[in-house]
């Protein structure tokens, strides 16, 4: 169970969660969490709550997203973004080296490590789950990578369980939400129905501890309580998305030649959108680059994707030539061969992929249609 | 002892001379570009030319007449490595727009005397009239591109030109897709990445001038496109545009041409 605020769920106000974001960065924390930026709800530095999406919320669909004016002033009345945290724990771009020609000596000197604190102010229970996807890829095993443990280590994470679900939410079906159980420090429901709009609030750690204890706050009444729960089982309940998940490995991998394949990659652009937006998508690649004179050169690690043709290029070709294959590739990944690989599905349900791919394609939709006629499993016996 | 520079030639063909203006404006990189490489041949800066042959020809411009049809042919066995760039080299540019219609009828429109006009009936790129080494897409072609191809032909070493979709640009600049976010219509999943997802990020839709992708799928994106209000006419001209000769756009386009 979690740690409590003097050892009992305790009630912020609005102006005490203002107090609590004062108070992180006080201890040096640099905070970012969603706040709205071109017609959307992105994650960037914020410096108050006045910074946050207040009273916005989101619709979104196959292939759409746009925002729309909630009738309360919910803080965090939103469903996931176009954004998520990988963008800042695994960055974009990033330099990794330098070497410099002197004469003839070279020297290389690695790109430091950064030792931001971050806090991530807004934090979802599906993203919780990717974080922790991703903790398993890039630090948990014989390869470490520096930049992420650095950032990771040191980062706060204030979570929020939802107030609502979005259109192409599906946590419940990954059991990734909407409940935030752990893997956090700080974790706030927001209550809009009592006639206050509080936040029934619990520290994960003792970090989250400290912060809270000197925040203005009560403890919770066992009817807050109750209707922070009902909050999080109406959000479970009203998922814009499902996806049967106990049995994809077998199903996927016992139809790896399924019609349906053939028939998603005349939709499927092969753009890279939807493994770019994915929470737990991690794959990079190196380029170098030198100057003109030939003094300097660099390596710079990128976000690449299992969609382009680079990505499985060996000598000859690309292994992977057609968008069939790269379609299935991602797919069967995700939230099949994942499994094997990292003893958990790749998939946490948050819907990017699904709202941000230019055409919609709906990997709920196509799990359906491989599903629907299961050509492995209509063999006779 | 002192070091043998390569030579750097600059070729015209049918174009509007903004690709080689790109070298021009390469600025601060300019004189570093001169130190390291011998501008022989670049008759938009100078007239004065040294002789070939060459080790690096940039050639800007599309084949529209017989005659730079047997110049290219001339350039191709004066250099060593052949770079074509913009959409007109790679593509035939914005004047194969006549590849699609009666060239003796554009003539006679636009002339005086059509009959002084000698002309072929189609614009092509480069490519099609002898073998390339190496081309750099855009309409016009971005000097950070420029200056990487340069500095990798030095190092002789592969240039970072990605051929994927400008999406994946989009995306690690952290901009909004503004087909998803603001239902604004947009090539980039189709198109060549290298211009940094430029329109985009001023939240306007791309505009394809790097032409197509590795992999295009423009059906499947011109289907889209419809759901979100544009009509036939209108995905017959959006593939028509710096890059309607290449392969993919001119197919699409041809597919809503009745």
């Amino acid at each position: 169970m979690a740690a409590q605020v003097d050892g009992a769920m305790a009630i912020v106000t609005v102006e005490g969660l203002e107090a609590l974001l004062q108070a992180i960065q006080a201890r040096g924390y640099r905070a970012v969490g969603p706040t709205l930026e071109n017609q959307a709800i992105v994650y960037d530095d914020i410096e108050s709550i006045n910074d946050l999406p207040r009273g916005w919320t989101d619709e979104q669909d196959g292939g759409r997203y746009r925002l729309m004016r909630r009738s309360d002033d919910a803080l965090f009345g939103y469903s996931v973004g176009p954004q998520s945290w990988k963008k800042f724990l695994h960055a974009p771009k990033l330099r990794l080296w330098t070497a410099e020609r002197h004469g003839e000596n070279t020297t290389v000197t690695p790109e430091a490590s950064p030792n931001d604190r971050l806090a991530f102010i807004g934090v979802r229970a599906c993203e919780i789950r990717a974080i922790e996807i991703q903790d398993r890829v890039l630090i948990s095993d014989l390869y470490v990578d520096p930049h992420y443990q650095a950032l990771r280590a040191r980062a706060l994470i204030v979570a929020v369980n939802c107030g609502q679900a979005g259109g192409v939410c599906f946590c419940a079906s990954m059991q990734a939400g909407p409940r935030v159980k752990q893997g956090f420090d700080i974790a706030l429901t927001e209550l809009l129905d009592g006639g206050e709009h509080v936040f029934l609030v619990e520290a994960g750690s003792e970090e989250g501890h400290a912060l809270l204890a000197p925040i203005p706050h009560r403890a919770a009444s066992d009817d807050e309580i109750e209707a922070a729960a009902a909050v999080i089982e109406r959000t479970a309940s009203s998922m814009g998305r499902e996806m049967r998940s106990d049995d994809l490995n077998e199903l996927l991998m016992s139809n790896l030649e399924h019609p349906r394949w053939d028939e998603v990659a005349t939709r499927c652009l092969t753009c890279a959108n939807c493994t770019l937006v994915c929470p737990t998508c991690f794959c990079t690649s190196v380029e170098d680059v030198s100057d003109l004179a030939g003094e300097r050169a660099e390596r710079w690690r990128r976000w690449d994707s299992c969609f382009t043709m680079d990505f499985s290029y060996i000598h000859g070709g690309s292994v992977r030539a057609s968008a069939k294959s790269r379609y299935r590739q991602w797919m069967t990944h995700k939230l099949a061969t994942w499994i094997d690989q990292f003893g958990s599905s790749g998939c946490v349900g948050c819907g990017r992929c699904i709202a941000w791919c230019p055409v919609g394609i709906d990997i709920t939709e196509e799990v359906r249609a491989i599903r629907g006629c299961d050509a492995a499993a209509e063999e006779p016996q | 002892m002192e070091r043998v520079r390569p030579k750097l030639a600059v070729w015209k063909f049918a174009s509007c001379d903004g690709c080689q203006l790109s070298l021009l404006d390469c600025e601060d990189e300019l004189l570093e570009i001169a130190g390291e490489i011998e501008i022989a041949h670049f008759l938009e800066a100078t007239r004065a030319s040294v002789e070939g042959p060459y080790d690096l020809s940039l050639v800007e411009g599309s084949v529209t007449t017989a005659h730079d049809a047997e110049r290219i042919r001339d350039v191709r066995r004066q250099s060593r490595f052949l770079m074509t760039i913009g959409a007109c080299a790679t593509a035939g540019g914005i004047q194969a727009l006549r590849n699609f219609a009666d060239v003796r009828e554009y003539t006679a429109i636009v002339y005086a005397r059509p009959d002084y006009i000698q002309t072929l009936a189609t614009s092509t790129a480069i490519a099609d009239h002898v073998k390339v080494d190496f081309e750099l897409r855009g309409c016009p072609i971005n000097t950070r591109q420029l200056v990487e191809v340069i500095s990798a032909f030095l190092a002789g070493r592969k240039p970072q030109t990605p051929p994927h979709s400008v999406c994946i640009e989009c995306k690690i600049a952290g901009n909004l897709c503004v087909m998803v976010g603001h239902g604004t219509p947009c090539l980039g999943p189709v198109t060549h990445a290298g211009c940094g997802a430029l329109c985009p990020s001023y939240n306007r839709g791309c505009y394809g001038c790097y032409g197509p992708m590795e992999t295009p799928n423009a059906p499947s994106l011109s289907a889209w496109l419809s759901k979100l209000g544009m009509d036939y006419d209108a995905l017959k001209r959006v593939y028509r545009t710096f890059n309607a000769n290449a392969d993919a756009f001119r197919k699409e386009s041809e597919r809503h041409d009745q």
